[in-house]
């Protein structure tokens, strides 16, 4: 199963509360996927600060001192929010490559869940309300975010096994569903450079749509493409440094409902997930079509 | 889409037994609807506040009329055996999902597979229903007002699926012996699925389930109808080309 959220905001007034709304939305789908649950929240980006959120085994001994170390190392003023198993790094923008390289060195344990200059990627084994309640998540404030709770079907339960992937710099990407190809495009997309860190088909997904991207399609081409080069199983939504898509494959067998008002545009695997946003009642609630992508930008 | 109140008629009908779901757990709601015997004088039920719960009145078995205000999740109205259920809202996926009697009204849309394998009875969709819809259908008239999705009445087996809007791709596809009515265009017709002529009967037939579903405005002779060429009943070597 899975259950998949995302919720992309058009009324500014609504941003302090991002977190809360999506929280609640993943938490009503629970008993879709108890295995791990994982959110990406973006904030709106300055431009001049870049964000790599990292995930260690054992935080209190790799992020203690990190800040000074990273600093040292890179040449360039870092800062350091621990946020339990989880930290978010702040740079310059033009370090964030030489951070991840001196990361290998200084904390050969720790995991980079994502980097970019407005998304933050927090995701652990553990129920929605768990994960939620340990990294603060409905405190949050942002401007869209997505989040998925997983029953895990492809790879083993673990915290990089858990979604949302990230492949590139402010994208990320949740899936209900499974791909039959995704060893194939892996290797494909390791010719041609992409990096990997588990053996899951959504972590292919995502990385054959930052490739694509990387290669000059926008972001509606890149999900376009999905439907051709992706066999299997798919409902994707993709978060974006300014917006969100959604597409889901020709058969369309994994739920989908999405709602939208003059205040935002919800995702979410069924309905339940979207009983409590404001002003439900009166919203356009539809099913979004096989094989067709729909994205909404800021 | 929000939802609607109880009209004044509807509450003189007689004495709903009001259930709201933000009160009460959806077993209690199903225990107390399986529990009813032949000839229980509560024969009216409002649902209040499903908000996309699963599995809301299955399995009813008595002639009751049962009101849900409100959207509902998955499986909706399951094994309906008789009841009169109305949802003033939309419905997920496998509404009616094998409905032996009775009838069923969805308000809004219908997700996928609405009125799977059903036996009997009558299901309407005022709205859209998506892909699959009427799948493996054994006997259950549906009715939709709206658009159906791709791959509807697969290996349909008997009944009338009527839409009064246009049908997906592939629809029909390995059909047996059911009756496709459509008005407005398909977009593809499945293996073994072929265009028939309306006969007479067929306009007779067609028109007593609009009269039924409350269908006015919209004549019998609008619609196209569309049944199995029967060529993939049993494997022939000269059929090969139709799967």
């Amino acid at each position: 199963m899975c259950g998949i959220v995302g919720l992309f905001l058009k009324d500014k007034a609504l941003e302090p509360k991002l977190g809360a709304m999506l929280s609640e939305m993943l938490v009503s789908l629970s008993d879709r996927g108890p295995d791990s649950a994982g959110i990406a929240i973006y904030g709106a980006a300055t431009g001049n600060e870049a964000k790599i959120t990292v995930q260690s085994p054992k935080a209190d001994r790799d992020f203690r001192g990190l800040d000074a170390e990273l600093a040292k190392a890179i040449g360039a003023p870092v800062s350091v929010a621990v946020n339990s198993t989880h930290a978010v790094i702040r740079t310059t923008p033009d370090k964030v490559d030489a951070a991840r390289e001196a990361l290998q060195t200084l904390r050969p344990d720790i995991r980079i869940m994502g980097a970019g200059e407005a998304v933050e990627i927090y995701k652990e084994v553990g129920l929605p309300e768990t994960v939620i309640d340990r990294f603060h998540v409905r405190s949050m404030t942002g401007t869209h975010g997505i989040g998925h709770t997983r029953m895990a079907t492809e790879s083993a339960v673990t915290t990089m096994g858990a979604h949302p992937f990230s492949t590139g710099a402010d994208q990320c990407l949740v899936h209900n569903g499974s791909l039959s190809n995704h060893n194939n495009v892996r290797r494909e997309l390791i010719r041609d450079g992409m990096k990997f860190e588990t053996e899951n088909d959504t972590e292919v997904a995502a990385a054959y749509l930052s490739n694509r991207m990387a290669h000059g399609k926008n972001l509606g081409e890149a999900l376009e493409g999905t439907l051709s080069d992706l066999d299997g199983f798919f409902t994707f939504v993709v978060g974006t440094k300014n917006g969100f898509g959604v597409v889901r494959d020709p058969i369309a067998c994994k739920p989908a409902v999405m709602a939208e008002t003059d205040q935002y545009v919800a995702f979410g695997s069924e309905y339940r997930a979207l009983t409590k946003l404001p002003g439900i009642d009166n919203a356009r609630v539809w099913e979004p079509e096989p094989a067709t992508v729909y994205f909404w930008e800021h | 889409m929000p939802a609607t109140p109880m009209s004044k008629a509807e509450r003189d009908q007689g004495h709903a037994r009001v259930f709201d779901l933000s009160q009460h757990s959806l077993r209690e709601l199903n225990e107390a609807l399986h529990k009813l015997t032949p000839g229980s004088n509560e024969t009216a039920w409002e649902v209040l506040n499903p908000k996309g719960s699963h599995s809301v009145a299955v399995g009813v078995d008595q002639p009751v009329s049962i009101d849900v205000r409100g959207s509902v999740g998955y499986y909706c109205a399951g094994m309906n055996d008789g009841a009169a259920i109305t949802v003033h809202g939309s419905a997920g996926p496998g509404v009616g999902e094998n409905m032996m009697s009775g009838s069923i009204v969805i308000k809004g849309d219908a997700s996928q597979y609405a009125g799977a394998t059903g036996r009997g009875g009558l299901l309407v969709i005022e709205g859209n229903a998506s892909s699959r819809c009427g799948i493996s259908m054994k006997g259950i008239d549906i009715v939709v007002h709206g658009n159906i999705g791709h791959m509807s009445a697969f290996m349909a087996q008997s009944g009338n699926l009527v839409v009064l809007g246009d049908a997906g791709d592939a629809l029909g596809d390995s059909i047996y012996e059911a009756r496709l009515f459509v008005r407005g265009k398909v977009e593809s017709l499945g293996a073994d699925c072929i265009a028939k002529e309306m006969r007479p009967e067929h306009i007779e037939l067609l028109q007593g389930l609009l009269d039924k579903a409350g269908v006015t405005g919209v004549k019998a002779s609008e619609f196209k109808r569309y049944g199995s060429a029967r060529k993939l009943y049993n494997f022939n070597i000269d059929n090969a080309d139709a799967y």
